[in-house]
């Protein structure tokens, strides 16, 4: 059975299959790799499944803490073992620290398409 | 004896505003307890904000003030889940976090928390602040996350404060303080600074 979406008191982790995006919404500050262990087991999943693309849509996360931060980093690796996956990373211009934090992703994974509107 | 690491302010300089919160807590932590450091953080965010005098009509401030509220949330929301995570001695010692922000904006505002750990894991602490402090800290921010990824139950360990340096151009400090009483528990207090520009002022 895939996970589709995960929810928590303040935010939403929902992928839809039909545009292969995951969608992130609310404030996510969990205290630990494994209070962020469903968000993982979505991704991973969604990962597993050898899509040609994968869109990460960021754009109404308001807040994320760093163990987050980190969370996201380990997926962007997991995808570049797959090699045969291209990575999308969606943020906006008006949520101010995807403009400071999401940079390390390209870094990671060098193709990884970041955009930051 | 007080040990002293990166950059630290002693005192804050008598012109401007200053808030600190405390913690205590007999219970165990749990999710309902994690949730208030994000509250804390929006908190002092919004405290200061508020005083914050801008003029309404110009669209740039807007933005301008909505950056300085997330670095700030960020940042003590950071501090403030480090401090809890490693705080020991629990019920005789309490958690802090505070920020000062001072009148002329140019100035640096200052956030830290302090939290109590026992004298034996000072020398492992130390150790990490002097890597943080000597290496490079994008390169030190890959090496984290790919050693974190290969072990599966390694604690990613030092990354917000990495976010803190690469992220948001902070510079940290830290202060390591005996309890006189207690001189087996050590106060640590974990400082950033970072420069917010000015907002127009009228």
């Amino acid at each position: 059975m895939t996970i589709q979406e995960v929810n928590g008191d303040d935010y939403q982790v929902k992928y839809d299959p039909t545009s292969m995006t995951i969608y992130f919404q609310g404030e996510i500050a969990l205290g630990g790799p494994k209070d962020y262990a469903p968000i993982v087991n979505l991704l991973n999943q969604v990962a597993d499944k050898d899509l040609p693309i994968i869109t990460l849509d960021l754009k109404k996360l308001a807040f994320l803490n760093s163990s987050g931060i980190s969370m996201l980093s380990k997926f962007v690796l997991a995808v570049r073992k797959k090699k045969g996956t291209q990575l999308v990373v969606l943020g906006a211009k008006t949520v101010p620290w995807q403009s400071k934090s999401l940079k390390n992703l390209e870094r990671l994974l060098p193709g990884l398409k970041l955009l930051v509107e | 004896m007080i040990e002293v690491f990166g950059e630290f302010i002693e005192e804050f300089l008598p012109n401007g505003d200053f808030l600190e919160l405390s913690f205590t807590s007999s219970s165990q932590p749990n999710q309902r307890r994690w949730h208030n450091n994000r509250l804390s953080a929006h908190f002092i965010a919004d405290y200061f904000a508020n005083l914050m005098n801008f003029d309404q009509n110009d669209l740039a401030n807007k933005e301008r003030i909505q950056e300085i509220k997330n670095t700030i949330s960020y940042i003590s929301n950071e501090l403030l889940e480090n401090a809890i995570k490693f705080h020991e001695d629990t019920k005789s010692y309490q958690v802090k976090v505070g920020m000062s922000f001072p009148e002329d904006t140019d100035v640096a505002i200052v956030i830290y928390a302090k939290n109590s750990i026992y004298s034996e894991k000072v020398q492992k602490y130390q150790a990490f602040i002097n890597l943080l402090l000597t290496e490079d800290p994008n390169e030190l921010y890959i090496q984290q996350i790919e050693t974190a990824s290969a072990e599966e139950d390694s604690k990613a360990s030092g990354l917000g404060l990495l976010t803190l340096i690469n992220d948001y151009s902070a510079k940290l400090g830290w202060k390591f303080e005996p309890e006189s009483s207690q001189p087996e528990i050590i106060t640590v207090t974990t400082m950033v600074q970072v420069v917010v520009q000015s907002v127009r002022t009228y």
